[in-house]
């Protein structure tokens, strides 16, 4: 019964670094760019989330309203403004959106402080479902599940049923003749960036409700998508989800183990896949 | 058609200096010289700031090397900066090895380390490998804080008689650590200059320009990449070892992160120039300059210097060293080639072929 | 006033200068041939029209307005559009959406996706496939429909008969009469002469980024292209 609950556990928190991966994975393959200021950017959305809160007396839940479009503006404005000129060759994305994550996390250390925070979701936090004596699931790590999931099923329909998400299909495939059927590629890219920064900060303030979090705790968010995208295969939304997921159950065993190892037990099972299997579980794209 | 007749054209040779570098070569003896003799012109302070300079400019050049020459950027060096302390610190702990001894076997260390490292993450591209490369220092601070035997997560201290055992006087024992990071950062520097110079060198920067091409040329990619990826595993490791021994102690912390380390050498690299063996260097001086400047505002200085290179990465990718020496023609190291010697043309005079004969000799169109 | 007005253009790739001072014209209802050997500047040429290479502003004038330096998506706005060399479909997207694609800036005119699969009736029952399973003929087709869905005022087609076996490239060609009868000015690249000759009121040939023979396609003499495409 103690395996059953750690699987469903890693289970469920996999489904937040799933949308992480998606994040990732997003912007990958519209713009080949992979940002390494990611995770700091969704340490920039919790931050948001716990002022909104402060400031309009609301939940982590309801503050995704304010933070959502909030940090899809400044994603489009990021990479308007900066990123698009930092595409292209090996170095520069590299470089730059290293640059980048040093500078928000110095940032929000001067404005934050080293303090830990955490998002305080109020009494769902301890709510659970009993299924059997034995057996019992949070109702918080169901619904932040479900709503990955929603999340995930929600891109995959924008990028297959949507005229948006054709004219990103049609960017990633060839950027230079998406032009000729009007596409403008500096606003597709931003607004890849937007979206993409959107979904992460959903996860981004579920993952603060669940952990504490401080200016410097990016590159940890980053480590798990990236884990994640590796282990599910580049190019597909579903194989970020098996990532995820795989991701999730490898923490959490190594978690049951040992209380310090869930971190090291993500990051070996990620080598493991790496050695036997580098494409991934789902691959559409080679790395 | 008598012996005398058949002439051998004159062979050609590759020649690495230049007027730009024989001036350089000459400003870095001297240089030297007067740093080898800091001891007993300088202060203990002096000789602080410069071991640091040093080690500085050797993970830098380092870095450099594996991202401006093979292409490979890593943000995981820290992994064996902290290895070549830990080694240090425990073949003193547990062999009582004096850490003149500890220092190769640092590199060591660190170089078969590197192997099944570098194997794993060649099988990611671009990005990935870098992110890669940060997940592999993520895994040594975490099994080191983990591990007990290691020190856990408070780490180790050194104790005093290891110290003791480096040299009899105190003044003794900081010479010889200032002059083995002298040491150290002279022969890295040199030890990649006299790389660049061979035919290896030349294929790296093959690769660096265009893989598919250098591919197809029978330059085997991976295998030099792995070359330089150990190299500059080793001697990190080696550097790292020295600066630890300085440190007098060491924790999983201050051993693996990114902050104490690869963020600095990215910084000096891409500022001062990437891709050219005096960038590091004088991205090292602005680097220390700056810090004089700015030294209260920790993290104002390190948002500035992000602001800075993410401009230099912008609006001059080489560096200011790579803009300012592509527009005036600089070389401070031998490291260029010209072909001197032998026959400038093809045609049959130059070939000294004899008058006689030179009809029969197809000109080239 | 001409449609589409080129004065003395200059392209660089780089240091490599490509386009020596290429001047022409085409007018509504035209249908005009660019031949030439490899590297002459042909594709250059077209790219430049369309905005894919910077030109400066008064090289390029079309309906009238200076269209140089303006990026792509506008051009195609304007009612310029290509269809690039080696066709370059999307991969990821389906025969019906590289079509609907093309439409996707919704400028008015004769063309719709039913009209197109009128144009191209094999492409019908192939409309769900991926467009990359196509031969080369169909993904000509697909390319050309996919550029006619903008409804272009003016059409450039790059090297549309490249790779493609004789029978195809004649079925391809035929269809251009049709288009030009919709509205829809023609410029066609070609290496091969006879179809462009055929196809087109009249021909320019370009020879090492320079217009070395111009006329009205069925006045030019044999010999005359020859020693232009040549540069002999």
């Amino acid at each position: 019964m103690e395996l059953i609950h750690v699987i469903i556990q890693g289970v469920l928190l996999g489904g937040l670094y799933a949308l992480f991966a998606a994040g990732l994975s997003l912007i990958f393959g519209v713009m080949r760019l992979v940002n390494i200021a990611h995770g700091d950017l969704i340490v920039v959305a919790a931050y948001m989330a716990y002022f909104t809160m402060q400031a309009l007396g609301v939940g982590p839940f309801m503050s995704l309203i304010v933070v959502v479009p909030g940090i899809a503006v400044f994603g489009y404005a990021l990479q308007r403004g900066l990123l698009n000129f930092a595409l292209g060759d090996e170095l520069p994305p590299l470089l730059v959106t290293f640059g980048l994550s040093v500078i928000i996390q110095n940032v929000l250390l001067i404005l934050f402080t080293h303090d830990s925070r955490r998002l305080y979701a109020g009494p769902i936090e301890m709510a659970s479902w009993k299924f059997t004596p034995d057996l019992s699931v949070g109702v918080l790590p169901v619904i932040q599940f479900a709503v990955a999931v929603a999340v995930i099923g929600g891109l995959q329909l924008l990028f297959y049923r949507t005229t948006l998400g054709r004219s990103f299909r049609a960017t990633s495939d060839d950027p230079e003749i998406a032009q000729l059927m009007g596409i403008e590629n500096r606003h597709i890219f931003a607004l890849a960036m937007a979206l993409s920064l959107a979904v992460v900060a959903v996860a981004g303030v579920f993952i603060a409700i669940r952990t504490t979090f401080n200016p410097f705790y990016g590159p940890q968010l980053l480590i798990f998508g990236f884990e994640a995208v590796i282990m599910g295969g580049l190019g597909s939304l579903w194989g970020t989800l098996a990532g995820g997921v795989l991701l999730g159950l490898a923490q959490a065993i190594g978690g049951q183990i040992n209380v310090g190892l869930p971190f090291t037990a993500g990051h070996v099972a990620f080598l493991l896949v790496l050695i036997v299997r580098p494409q991934g579980l789902f691959p559409k794209v080679s790395v | 058609m008598s012996a005398k007749d058949v002439v051998t054209p004159p062979t050609a040779r590759v020649v690495h200096s230049t007027l730009s570098s024989r001036i350089g070569m000459t400003f870095w003896i001297v240089l030297t010289a007067v740093l080898v003799a800091l001891p007993y012109w300088g202060d203990r302070q002096m000789m602080r700031l410069a071991t640091e300079i040093y080690s500085f400019v050797a993970l830098a050049s380092l870095w450099n090397f594996l991202a401006g020459y093979a292409g490979l950027v890593s943000v995981g060096q820290q992994t064996f900066v902290g290895l070549g302390g830990y080694t240090l610190y425990l073949c003193a702990l547990w062999a009582g090895l004096n850490p003149m001894v500890g220092l190769p076997l640092a590199g060591v260390i660190g170089a078969l380390i590197s192997v099944p490292i570098v194997l794993l993450l060649l099988k990611l591209r671009g990005a990935y490998f870098t992110i890669g490369s940060w997940v592999v220092a993520e895994v040594f601070l975490q099994i080191f804080q983990l591990v007990p035997a290691v020190g856990g997560g408070s780490g180790i201290s050194l104790p005093a008689t290891v110290v003791q055992s480096i040299a009899s006087s105190r003044s003794g024992r900081e010479s010889l650590i200032y002059w083995v990071f002298l040491a150290l950062a002279v022969a890295v520097i040199g030890v990649i200059v006299l790389l660049l110079r061979t035919r290896y060198g030349l294929a790296l920067q093959a690769i660096r320009d265009n893989e598919t091409a250098a591919k197809s040329n029978g330059i085997d990619v991976n295998r030099a990449r792995m070359v330089v990826f150990v190299v500059a595993a080793a001697a990190t490791a080696m550097v790292g070892s020295m600066v630890f021994l300085q440190k007098l102690s060491i924790t999983p912390f201050s051993a693996f992160s990114i902050n104490d380390w690869t963020v600095n050498m990215i910084f000096i690299t891409v500022i001062g120039g990437i891709g050219r063996v005096e960038g590091p260097i004088l991205g090292t001086v602005i680097f220390f300059v700056l810090r004089e400047f700015l030294a209260d505002l920790a993290s104002t200085y390190l948002i500035i210097l992000g602001i800075v290179a993410i401009g230099v990465m912008l609006k001059a990718p080489k560096g200011i060293w790579g803009y300012a020496a592509d527009r005036l023609g600089w070389q401070l190291f031998p490291l260029a080639r010209h072909l001197v010697g032998g026959a400038g043309k093809t045609d049959s005079r130059a070939l000294g072929v004899p008058a006689a004969e030179r009809a029969k000799v197809p000109s080239p169109t | 006033m001409a449609l589409l007005e080129v004065n003395s253009l200059t392209a660089f790739y780089g240091d490599f200068q490509a386009l020596y001072g290429v001047s022409l014209s085409v007018d509504e209802g035209q249908a005009v041939a660019v031949i030439g050997a490899n590297g002459a500047g042909k594709s250059t040429l077209l790219k430049s029209i369309v905005g894919m290479i910077r030109a400066a502003p008064g090289m390029i004038r079309f309906a009238g307005e200076a269209i140089g330096g303006v990026r792509s998506p506008k051009i195609v706005a304007r009612g310029v559009t290509m269809v690039p060399e080696g066709r370059r479909l999307f991969s990821s997207l389906t025969v019906e959406e590289n079509l609907r694609i093309g439409g996707q800036l919704g400028r008015p005119g004769p063309w719709t996706l039913q009209r197109v699969l009128d144009l191209f009736p094999m492409l019908a029952e192939r409309r769900g496939q991926a467009s990359t399973s196509l031969s080369g003929g169909q993904q000509q087709m697909v390319a050309i429909g996919r550029a006619l869905m903008s409804n272009p005022r003016l059409l450039l087609c790059d090297e549309i008969s490249l790779g493609l076996a004789p029978i195809v490239v004649r079925e391809i060609f035929q269809r251009l009469p049709k288009i030009v009868a919709e509205g829809t000015a023609v410029v066609v690249v070609e290496q091969d002469v006879v179809q462009a000759l055929a196809a087109s009121n009249y021909l320019y040939c370009l020879q090492e980024g320079r217009v070395l023979l111009e006329g009205a396609s069925r006045s030019l003499s044999r010999e005359a292209i020859k020693a232009a495409y040549f540069g002999v």
